[in-house]
């Protein structure tokens, strides 16, 4: 490995570690609470907590990298939400007790396959810009949501749900094993299989892929797919716990996910980024949220902070692929 | 002689495909409700709509001059907040000013940042789009922000007035897409917006300052904006932190609607405006024939990509993409 | 050999564009074990005729034949499979990618479940590289590579598969002359393993080198087939132009004014290092060098797009500085660049405003745009140019690349500039726009304008030039006048060769 390429894809750790000495620090010095920043409960907290946003986060790596983009991801959590909760009320799901937390989990999670090769498709067949088409069925998905329950939220608790998803299995609470485990397994595709490598190669030079023999429409749609999956467990995740979804839940998930991936160093054009590094960005993030709290700072300025940082990193990753003074100032 | 009329067709629907599907659309609609085509209908509409309409006119110089602006709802709900906070403690004759000043200087740090130091302008201005949020939090302590007394000022005039019986922000939204498509259309910066969008280097190759215009383009957006922070605060003299959330996109759909290219160059501020009353005009017309609020997103979902498809479909002669 | 049935035959290929019959009945054919060189000028046809061989473009008419057998490839990858390798010009390559990964791209080796086999493809990989004597491995980032070194990726491509036949778009292009070794051992390889071997390069010396017959094209027309080892340059040159070598300069003779432009000691880092050079006015100064010889980026200094790390440019005998094209216009300077459809022209507009963007400033009445003084524009220069257009409101899109040119080119005249700078003018030009260019050129000297043309074709900067600059490496190495040069005297100066003898 380069030093530049130890630099780009360790850069993202070496903020984290910046962040938690900063907070760490300045909590001492301001002594808001009594509680230490580092607490190990606290961490445990902040993985939890950073899985319905990263789950998503990961997937939109996978987008970016094939050089496309979707905005529709929060429509899809809410729709998949929805249909969640509300499956639990359905007849024949009430007849079959605990059964009905699979068959629940599957109706959400074929929804996100649904909505995500809907997307692909469309991307795929008439050849409109990914941002175009997700802006629309951002739009169009949640009109969805709405269509479902009216401007009421949809509620269901069930206890069996409930106790699983506050399981905590060698520490981790059960969203942190699924984030670790959508993380390794993303990575393992976007390393070992064709399917990834193919999607970096697209990313990268999508002449080169096509010349090659790369069928480029079902590598979009296979990824579509996975990311409208990937935001639907997102959902599943965190409305088992919670039990309650509202029509507008999950707005500018789109906006924290592409953060989190950009943060992550992920290249905009494609055919550059790592899920690993993305979820560095994701508990950056997470971290700075929890962080800001921990000193004392208004919850506001958390927008404000993330806001400047994302600017910071990209003007600073601008200023490092600057090619000096003989560049063309065009 | 039919093969003529086929392709003569095409063309039309290519060109000015939007056009006509606008018109087939209030024809329908016209038929389906008689309420529809009702003058106090249409004003209702165009007022309601106005203010996605002023913010959608400086997008449309963004987007032509090749950049994104996702930063203009978060903007919209900085603008109405300070106007509103500045109100009672200024007074309105001196918080207009001042509010256009502050929303000004967000567009020029926008247009720095994208114009002279070349960022990519939809990180930056989603990074904005987090960072003047948190700002508004910041100036309103995270609380509602409302006009101690509402009966007593003229700054209602904006969102609530009539000049000579036409609604003010209609006057304002006419005035403002008249002054810009001159602007765009007439003047030598016009020319360049075109320019630096259609071709940013060959723009540069040919002497034009290409990072001072695209900076104009988003000093324009600011402007717009802080013209609807100003019809909204006017309206409802009291306002939430949040109540430009998810505009940028819905004014993004209005712009695209009216047939400018993402990838810059084309467009016109014309074309901005019959996209924002499609918008209108689809919300109203599905509340009309007794449909919910939420179907105007899914119409507005499939004639977005519909408008889109048919445009590039037009271009490369084939229907179906040649992706494999 | 010459018993031997033809491995690739074509027969008669058609092709047309919307307005252009790119290739017009070419037939020949390459036997195994051969090295066929094709030739031709810039728009001959070469790229074309290739990218139909390579699968990427359909013929309109015509067969191609594979060991006498006709086929049709719709894809470079069908054609790949069907033994046919095409080594582009342009590098089709995922920087982002490892050596292997772009060595297979399309055709990864798989295990279960769609991975990857690595070990596989490092294997295959490494005992490709091994074959190519390259110093890096199947692991190494493409991105990493030096310019060469990519090739040398692209090259490895070919021999995944069996080829029969392997076509080499100008190879040699970025190589230096130790990698054109390895390269011409590659070859040498192929053939006596009985592949078939298409040759495109503009260099003589290469073409006489290495390869067996040599196949001629000129304005998409087949111009016969010459055994090498029977022929020699002039007749190949007049296969290729249809006359000899125009070594004459145009006879059009006036008189030189004061020196316009002085450019002393001018550096820009690694770029190119202590150029000084002048042109006076009514003088033709042409720019000759390999590509990457730092001659464009002269051009782009001067224009203000560039920032000097050393040396000072005068205007009229005044030093100034030129922060900007803005800045560089102002001062007289017009610059017609090398890539017209990405530099020149935006092709989305139409043919008034691109002509008058420059100027779009003072082209108003009060704060408006004056339509008449922009089409009174528009319309003098396209008699003036001779531009052939439906009208201004065409997009110059649609435009032929000639034409397109003279958008550019009007553009810069109707500044009135002192000094105009011409970068490749006649690229993806047809010859006969390709002459009128030229005279234009020679016109606008007679008329006082201090010239400078940049070319990387010969015959052109013979023909318009009254002093030529050869540059190499980021360095002048010899100024001729149009009296002394001689086209042997050129190449030595632009291959580094003459610099011992510099005056």
């Amino acid at each position: 490995m380069t030093k530049e390429n130890l630099i780009k894809q360790g850069a993202i750790w070496a903020f984290i570690a910046v962040e938690l000495i900063f907070f760490t620090v300045m909590g001492d010095i301001l002594s808001v609470t009594s509680k230490s920043f580092m607490d190990f409960e606290n961490m445990l907290l902040l993985l939890k907590q950073s899985a319905p946003i990263g789950i998503i986060a990961l997937g939109m790596t996978i987008i970016m990298v094939n050089g496309n983009i979707d905005l529709s991801v929060g429509a899809t959590f809410a729709l998949s939400a929805v249909v969640l909760l509300d499956s639990f009320s359905w007849p024949f799901m009430a007849a079959i007790g605990d059964w009905a937390i699979p068959l629940a989990w599957f109706f959400a999670l074929a929804t996100g396959l649904i909505l995500g090769a809907i997307n692909g498709l469309i991307v795929w067949k008439t050849g409109v810009d990914a941002f175009i088409v997700t802006l629309g069925s951002m739009l169009g998905y949640r009109g969805l949501v709405f269509m479902y329950n009216g401007e009421q939220p949809t509620s269901h608790l069930n206890w069996t749900l409930v106790d699983f998803a506050e399981l905590q299995f060698l520490g981790l609470h059960t969203a942190t094993w699924f984030l670790l485990l959508t993380a390794l397994g993303l990575w393992l595709l976007m390393t070992r299989t064709v399917h990834g490598r193919n999607a970096y190669a697209i990313g990268n030079n999508r002449e080169a892929a096509v010349n090659a023999g790369i069928r480029v429409g079902p590598h979009f749609l296979i990824n579509f797919m996975l990311i409208g999956f990937l935001a639907a467990l997102s959902a599943v995740v965190f409305y088992s716990e919670s039990g309650s979804v509202n029509p507008n839940d999950g707005t500018l998930y789109e906006l924290w996910a592409i953060t989190a991936v950009v943060l992550g160093g992920t290249k905009l054009t494609g055919g550059y980024g790592s899920i690993v590094s993305t979820l560095g960005g994701v508990i950056a993030i997470q971290l700075l949220r929890k962080g800001l709290g921990h000193i004392g700072a208004d919850t506001e300025t958390v927008n404000l902070v993330i806001g400047l940082i994302l600017i910071t990193v990209l003007f600073l990753d601008r200023q490092l692929n600057r090619q000096g003074k003989e560049e063309l100032k065009t | 002689m039919s093969a003529m009329t086929r392709q003569g067709v095409a063309k039309l629907l290519a060109r000015q495909g939007i056009l006509v599907a606008f018109v087939l659309f209030m024809v329908v609609f016209a038929i389906a409700n008689q309420r529809f085509l009702a003058i106090d209908n249409i004003s209702g509409v165009i007022r309601s709509s106005a203010i996605l309409g002023v913010m959608a006119l400086g997008v449309t110089f963004v987007v032509i001059g090749g950049n994104l602006d996702l930063s203009v709802g978060s903007m919209m709900s900085f603008s109405t907040i300070v106007v509103l906070d500045l109100h009672d403690k200024l007074g309105p004759t001196l918080a207009i000013p001042a509010m256009f000043g502050l929303t000004l200087l967000l567009g020029a740090f926008i247009g720095v940042l994208v114009g002279y130091l070349k960022l990519n302008s939809l990180i930056v201005t989603l990074g904005m789009l987090s960072a003047i949020h948190g700002l508004t939090l910041t100036w309103s302590g995270g609380k509602n922000m409302d006009i101690a007394d509402k009966e007593a000022t003229w700054f209602s005039v904006f969102g609530q007035g009539d000049i000579v019986g036409i609604p003010v922000p209609i006057l304002i939204f006419a005035l403002l897409a008249g002054a810009l498509s001159l602007v765009l259309g007439r003047t030598p910066f016009g020319r360049k917006v075109y320019a630096v969008g259609g071709n940013g280097v060959a723009a540069t190759f040919s002497g034009v300052p290409r990072a001072r215009v695209v900076f104009f383009t988003y000093l324009i957006s600011a402007f717009c904006v802080a013209t609807a922070g100003l019809i909204q605060a006017s309206r409802s003299l009291g306002s939430q932190n949040t109540v430009g959330q998810g505009m940028e996109l819905e004014v993004l759909a209005a712009v695209i609607l009216g047939g400018a290219s993402l990838l810059g160059g084309s467009g016109t501020v014309f074309k901005t405006v019959i996209g924002v009353l499609i918008l209108g005009f689809i919300q109203n017309g599905l509340l009309l024939v007794g449909l919910e609020f939420y179907a105007q997103y899914i119409v507005t979902w499939i004639i977005i990509i519909l408008a889109v498809w048919l445009d590039i479909a037009a271009k490369r002669g084939r229907l179906w993409s040649s992706i494999a | 050999m010459n018993n031997d049935i033809p491995i690739l035959r074509l027969e008669g290929i058609v092709k047309t564009f919307p307005g252009v019959r790119a290739l017009d009945g070419v037939s020949f054919n390459v036997l195994p074990g051969e090295v066929h060189a094709l030739m031709g000028e810039n728009g001959a046809g070469k790229s074309t005729l290739m990218k139909v061989l390579g699968g990427i473009h359909q013929p309109d008419e015509g067969r191609i034949l594979i060991a006498e057998e006709p086929v049709v490839m719709t894809s470079p990858i069908q054609a790949k499979a069907k033994g046919v390798v095409f080594i582009h010009q342009e590098l089709s390559l995922a920087d982002e990618l490892s050596v292997a990964e772009n060595i297979f791209l399309g055709e990864l080796p798989r295990k279960t479940f769609g991975r990857v086999d690595w070990t596989r493809l490092y294997a295959e990989t490494d005992a490709i590289l091994k074959t190519l004597n390259v110093g890096f491995n199947a692991r190494t980032r493409v991105g990493d590579l030096s310019i060469a070194n990519q090739q040398m990726v692209e090259i490895a491509r070919a021999l995944t598969v069996d080829p029969r036949a392997v076509i080499f778009d100008e190879p040699t292009a970025s190589l230096t002359d130790a990698e054109k070794v390895v390269l011409f051992d590659v070859i040498a390889d192929l053939k006596t393993r009985g592949v078939g071997i298409i040759y495109i390069s503009h260099r003589m010396e290469e073409i006489f080198k290495i390869t067996d017959r040599i196949s001629v094209l000129r304005d998409g027309e087949y111009r016969g087939t010459l055994v090498t080892a029977e022929t020699d340059e002039d007749k190949v040159t007049q296969a290729m132009i249809g006359r000899s070598l125009d070594l004459t300069r145009s006879p059009l003779q006036h008189e030189m004014g004061d020196i316009a432009l002085e450019v002393r000691g001018l550096e820009c880092g690694a770029l190119y290092q202590d150029v000084s050079f002048s042109v006076r006015k009514g003088e033709v100064v042409g720019f000759y060098g390999l590509v990457g010889a730092g001659r464009t980026e002269i051009a782009e200094t001067i224009f203000g797009l560039r920032a000097p790390s050393a040396g000072k440019i005068l205007i009229n005998g005044q030093e100034v500085r030129i922060g900007s094209p803005i800045e560089a216009i102002r001062l007289g300077i017009s610059l017609v660049p090398e890539d017209r459809k990405g530099q020149g022209l935006v092709l989305g507009m139409n043919c008034r405003d691109n002509m008058t963007l420059p100027q779009v400033d003072d082209m108003t009445a009060g704060p408006f745009l004056a339509n008449g003084a922009e089409v009174a524009i528009f319309d003098q220069y396209r008699d003036k140019l001779d531009i052939r257009t439906p009208g201004w409101r065409q997009q110059v899109g649609n435009l032929s690349g000639g034409n397109q040119q003279k958008i550019v080119i009007g553009k810069w005249l109707s500044m009135h500039p002192e000094v105009l700078i011409v970068d490749e003018p006649t690229r993806g030009i047809d010859v006969g726009s390709k002459s009128e260019i030229h005279n234009l050129i020679r016109e606008l000297a007679a008329q006082g304008y201090a010239v400078i043309v940049i070319s990387s074709e010969m015959p052109e900067v013979l023909h318009v030039s009254d002093r030529i600059v050869a540059m190499h490496n980021g360095r002048i190495t010899r100024e001729f006048t149009s009296d002394e040069v001689t086209e042997d005297s050129l190449i030595q100066a632009i291959s580094g060769i003459a610099s011992d003898k510099v005056a």
